[in-house]
């Protein structure tokens, strides 16, 4: 388990990018108090995804609206590739990274 | 259940994957396990389409035809980014680096490779020189997009059909363009030489150099700088792109030991000389034929897969396929269909020509039969022809009917008239029958109809025929998505109704929009519209949830294309002052903006700060925001005016100022621009702002609406005509205020006033007819005086990390509380 910080260091609706020994990781937390935590630059052109709009477990990219799933990292329209995702908890009010990550892999 | 048998398909390109659809469309899941290996690392993409991404008609992301997810969802495994280093068709593996994969049957659809002739200093190490291109794949493509961004001057070796397309791609880049051709005309390979030499002209005319029976015998330079030619002279160039001719990739098959010729060798069944190894596409040669075209391996995938599920494969065969293509070059239309020549003794040639209008047009006729044409400069009886040579009609008496249908007094042959069986899509070999048949089993959008039936799925070129067919087939009948009367996707209401529920209900947060009138389900692509609305609305009382937002109007400032953000300082009126300015550039200095820039609206932009770096740049500057990067008020572009100009009769300056000192940040459903002119002269363009406001004699003032310059040019209409700055500032806040309240999301002025009329708008607006004009005037009193400068949020952020780009998870340990900033 890798400890992010307080729960509040993401506001609530929006994803921010933390630095996680040298990976840059995507965290965001939905309005409905879930948080996800994916790759931080979207597979189309590196937009910074965490300043994308958040709804209905999904993230927008603000560079060219690519809509990802936040939970499988697939992207809505098939368009792309679907993202790395991280799993994460959050515990006594702090977020925390599951050490173990298995990258999800749609093709073998 | 017995065992599923294993197919491995090796080459993951249109055949392969083409194949693998088909043959999944006819149920062989069922029967087969099925592995595709792809050398590239993406899912499967329109290769023909390579040409629209380099020309920037289509992105890389608008010609996927199976993404990565889609092989998941359809059971198929796909190893992407395996090259198939060896076949044993003795224990019958394919063996890819670690991965091998054992079948029961194999199918190779490898493609061709890129040909690129011996020509000295082009390789490297066996790789293509640093500014040298082949183009194949859209690794290619990126790769000489990227590149021609530093380019001036491009060369294209090849006049071919691909050698053209790749020219007028570079065209758009703004490079020079030189088509160096060894053979003695262009497209040697499908037009004649009359054909060829009025094609050179076409292209010169779209801006290309041309240079016929020009052989390149070196390339100098690590990037590329210089080309050299037989005749001894040479010219620069900076951007290379290899575009003759391609190679058919057998080297698997050769070393696995089946039957190669100049392709894998297959009978009509598809078959190699190894019984359970197949080959299609590029690769494949058929009755001593390879075919470099996309139309002849659908047929090829068709009929394999209908081989693989049938229990009596005798039943379909591959006979060969009758070829047909176009050149998709923006203002050239090009189409050539079968034989080129007419060498038969007894063949009929007819044949017209026009090269000052660049119109070439040629039929073969044979057995009085069409088994080739020509359509150069004008190819609008392109289908009427291509009906008539695939499914070898007999060719009417008068000839040239065919030729010129208009001529035969039919008119210009309607989509509609042709037979049934008349493809319309030439991609993916969609006849006019199929498309109605879709219609008739309710496909009545444009796009139901496409995605049903593939047509206008490959080049796109055959659209606008698709959607005559839909018009005419479906009348009034034809549909629209619902969701486009909606205001926002998200929720299942016009404007009316849904500001109808806002008010009745009292929603002032987006969050409880969803929660009442969406059934709790959010959309995020609907937040950033109903958050303009709510503020438009409630004004201070609208909850404000940042999360609605979009990035720009998080941080107050634009985002780019790297994640940075740019800055527009507000410069009233476009007038400054030299302390303003030196302020600009210290932060410019200080925070090291990447670019500094005089904009289109008269201010100056600081291109590239990282977001951390915002609020510092808004306390340094000490000039409030200019809202560049919202849908509300941007500008007021002003002109000289009466102060200093000698035609002036207005201060449109300070008129100017004041406007925008007034309705500074005001949001609106689209982004507002106004512009005020000291005369009828318009040095301000104003009668193509959403508000034009120009001087006339007299001391009065013409006040224009609905006018634009952007992605659809509109000239304003004439609102009305008034006496002061002051009756100018009341009358266009009422026109923005009844905009604000009524106008679609998205939509800008020029489409509103269209939309409800000058008349009707001269009527609520000026005449009062509604009695509606003191509201609105108070609603936008109202409205100005609820603004507030976001860049203010330097002092106060909304968030402790609003304004962070990174955080850092080492040193949270210690910082925590506060976060990072
Ligand atoms: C900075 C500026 C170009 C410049 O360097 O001159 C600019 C830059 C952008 N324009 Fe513009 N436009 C700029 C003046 C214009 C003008 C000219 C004008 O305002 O007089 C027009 C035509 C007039 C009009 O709007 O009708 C213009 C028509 C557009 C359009 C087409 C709008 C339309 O509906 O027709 C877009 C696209 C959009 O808004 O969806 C656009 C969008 C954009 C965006 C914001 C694209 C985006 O969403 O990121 C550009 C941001 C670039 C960046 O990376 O920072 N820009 N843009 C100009 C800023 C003016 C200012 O001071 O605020
Ligand atoms: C820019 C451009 C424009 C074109 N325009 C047109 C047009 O307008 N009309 C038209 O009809 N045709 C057009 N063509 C031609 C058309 O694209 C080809 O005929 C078609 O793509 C051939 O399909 P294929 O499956 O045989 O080969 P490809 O589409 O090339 O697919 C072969 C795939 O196999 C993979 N592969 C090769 N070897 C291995 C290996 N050892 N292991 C694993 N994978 C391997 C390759 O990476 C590739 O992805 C155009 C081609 C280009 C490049
Ligand atoms: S519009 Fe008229 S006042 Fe303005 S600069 Fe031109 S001529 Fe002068
Ligand atoms: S960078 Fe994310 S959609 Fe383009």
């Amino acid at each position: 388990m890798k400890r992010l910080g307080p729960i509040d260091l993401v506001a609530l609706g929006e994803g921010r990018t933390f630095d996680v020994d040298g990976e840059r990781i995507a965290v965001f937390r939905t309005r409905d108090g879930q948080v996800f935590a994916t790759q931080a630059d979207c597979p189309h052109r590196g937009g910074p995804l965490a300043d994308g709009i958040v709804g209905a477990a999904s993230v927008i990219c603000p560079l060219h609206a690519r809509r990802f799933d936040l939970a499988s990292g697939a992207c809505r329209g098939d368009d792309c590739a679907p993202l790395k995702t991280y799993p994460i908890e959050i515990r006594d009010g702090a977020l925390f990274l599951v050490e173990e990550r298995a990258p999800l892999h749609l093709a073998p | 259940m017995s065992r599923k048998e294993r197919l491995v398909v090796i080459g993951n390109g249109m055949a392969g994957a083409r194949f693998v659809e088909e043959l999944i469309a006819r149920g062989g899941r069922n029967r087969y396990e099925i592995t595709i290996f792809g050398d590239e690392s993406t899912g499967n993409y329109n290769r023909i389409l390579l040409s629209g991404v380099l020309a920037g008609t289509h992105t890389a992301h608008d010609i996927f035809l199976n993404p990565l997810p889609w092989y998941a969802q359809n059971g198929v495994t796909l190893h992407a980014g395996h090259r198939v280093s060896g076949i044993d068709t003795n224990l019958r593996v394919v063996h890819a680096g670690e991965v091998a994969a054992p079948y029961d049957k194999l199918v190779i659809a490898t493609g061709s490779s890129a040909f690129v002739p011996p020509i000295e200093g082009l390789r490297r190490d066996g790789q293509l020189v640093d500014g040298a291109f082949v183009f194949r794949t859209l690794d290619d493509c990126s790769a000489i997009r990227k590149h021609a961004e530093r380019a001036r001057r491009a060369a294209v070796i090849g006049g071919g059909l691909l050698g053209l397309e790749a020219a007028k791609g570079l065209l758009g880049f703004g490079l020079s363009v030189h088509v160096v051709h060894l053979a003695s005309h262009l497209m040697e390979m499908q037009l004649d030489a009359p054909a060829g030499r009025i094609l050179a002209r076409s292209v010169a005319a779209m801006g290309a150099r041309v240079s016929l029976e020009t052989a390149t015998v070196a390339v100098r330079g690590e990037p590329v700088s210089e080309l050299v030619f037989a005749d001894g002279s040479s010219e620069p160039c900076d951007l290379l792109v290899i575009a003759t001719g391609i190679r058919p990739n057998v080297d698997l098959a050769r070393a696995a030991g089946l039957a190669v010729g100049r392709g894998i060798t297959v009978d009509d069944g598809l078959q190699t000389s190894d019984p359970n190894v197949f080959a299609i596409g590029e690769c494949a040669e058929h009755r001593q034929t390879m075919y470099g075209l996309v139309a002849p391996l659908w047929d090829q995938a068709r009929v394999l897969a209908e081989r693989f599920v049938a229990r009596d494969a005798s039943c379909t065969s591959y006979r060969g396929s009758k070829t047909s293509t176009k050149l998709k070059v923006a203002g050239i239309e090009l189409a050539v269909m079968g034989e080129r020549d007419g060498d038969e003794p007894d063949d009929e040639v007819v044949t017209y020509s026009e090269p000052a209008r660049g119109i070439y047009k040629k039929m073969i006729v044979r057995d009085g039969k069409l088994v080739g044409a020509i359509l150069l400069g004008d190819a609008s009886s392109a289908s009427t022809l291509l009906s008539a040579f695939d499914r070898a009609d007999p060719v009417p008496e008068a000839r040239g009917e065919l030729l010129f249908p208009a001529v035969a007094g039919g008119g210009a042959c309607k989509v509609e008239d042709l037979a049934d069986d008349a493809q319309i899509c030439n991609c993916n070999g969609v006849t006019k029958g199929a498309i109605v048949q879709a219609v008739r089993a309710g496909k009545r959008s444009l796009k139901m109809l496409c995605d049903a039936t593939r047509a206008g799925t490959g080049c796109g070129s055959c659209k606008g025929q698709v959607e005559q067919l839909l018009a005419h087939e479906a009348g009034d009948a034809v549909t629209e998505d619902p969701s486009i009367h909606w205001y926002v996707p998200g929720v299942p209401l016009t404007k009316p109704e849904l500001v109808a529920e806002i008010v009745a209900r009292g929603l002032r947060s987006v969050s409880a929009v969803f929660a009442e009138l969406a059934a709790g389900k959010e959309d995020p692509a609907s937040k950033p519209g109903l958050a303009s609305l709510l503020k438009t609305m409630w004004g201070s009382a609208y909850e404000d949830e940042r999360d609605a937002r979009f990035v720009n109007d998080r941080v107050h400032a634009n985002i780019q294309r790297d994640g940075t953000f740019s800055v527009i300082p507000r410069i009233f009126g476009g007038v400054t002052s030299a302390d303003e300015l030196r302020r600009i550039a210290d932060v410019s200095d200080k925070y090291g903006a990447k670019m500094i820039k005089i904009t289109g609206g008269q201010r100056i932009d600081l291109l590239g700060l990282p977001k951390d770096e915002l609020p510092n740049v808004w306390r340094d500057l000490g000039m409030p925001s200019g809202h560049a990067y919202t849908k509300a008020f941007r500008t007021c572009k002003t002109c000289v005016g009466s102060e200093f100009c000698r035609y002036g009769v207005g201060d449109s300056t300070k008129l100017g100022i004041a406007i925008e000192k007034r309705f500074q940040g005001l949001e609106a459903p689209a982004k507002v621009k106004f512009a005020t002119a000291g005369c009828p002269r318009n040095c301000s363009e104003a009668t193509v702002k959403d508000v034009g406001v120009v001087a006339i004699e007299g001391g009065r003032w013409e006040i224009w609406v609905g006018g634009g310059a952007g992605s659809r040019v509109r000239k304003a209409d004439l609102l009305c005509i008034v006496d002061s700055h002051d009756e100018v500032l009341r009358i266009s806040g009422r026109f923005l205020q009844y905009y604000r309240e009524q106008a679609k999301w998205l939509e800008r002025t020029y489409d509103f006033v269209e939309r409800v009329g000058i008349e009707a708008l001269q009527k609520i607006v000026v005449e009062d007819s509604e009695g509606i004009a003191a509201r609105l005037d108070a609603e936008m009193q109202r409205a100005v005086d609820a603004y507030v400068d976001p860049w203010r949020e330097a002092e106060e952020p909304v968030h402790p990390t609003q304004f962070a780009s990174l955080i850092p998870v080492s040193s949270l340990v210690k910082k925590a509380a506060g976060g990072p900033r």
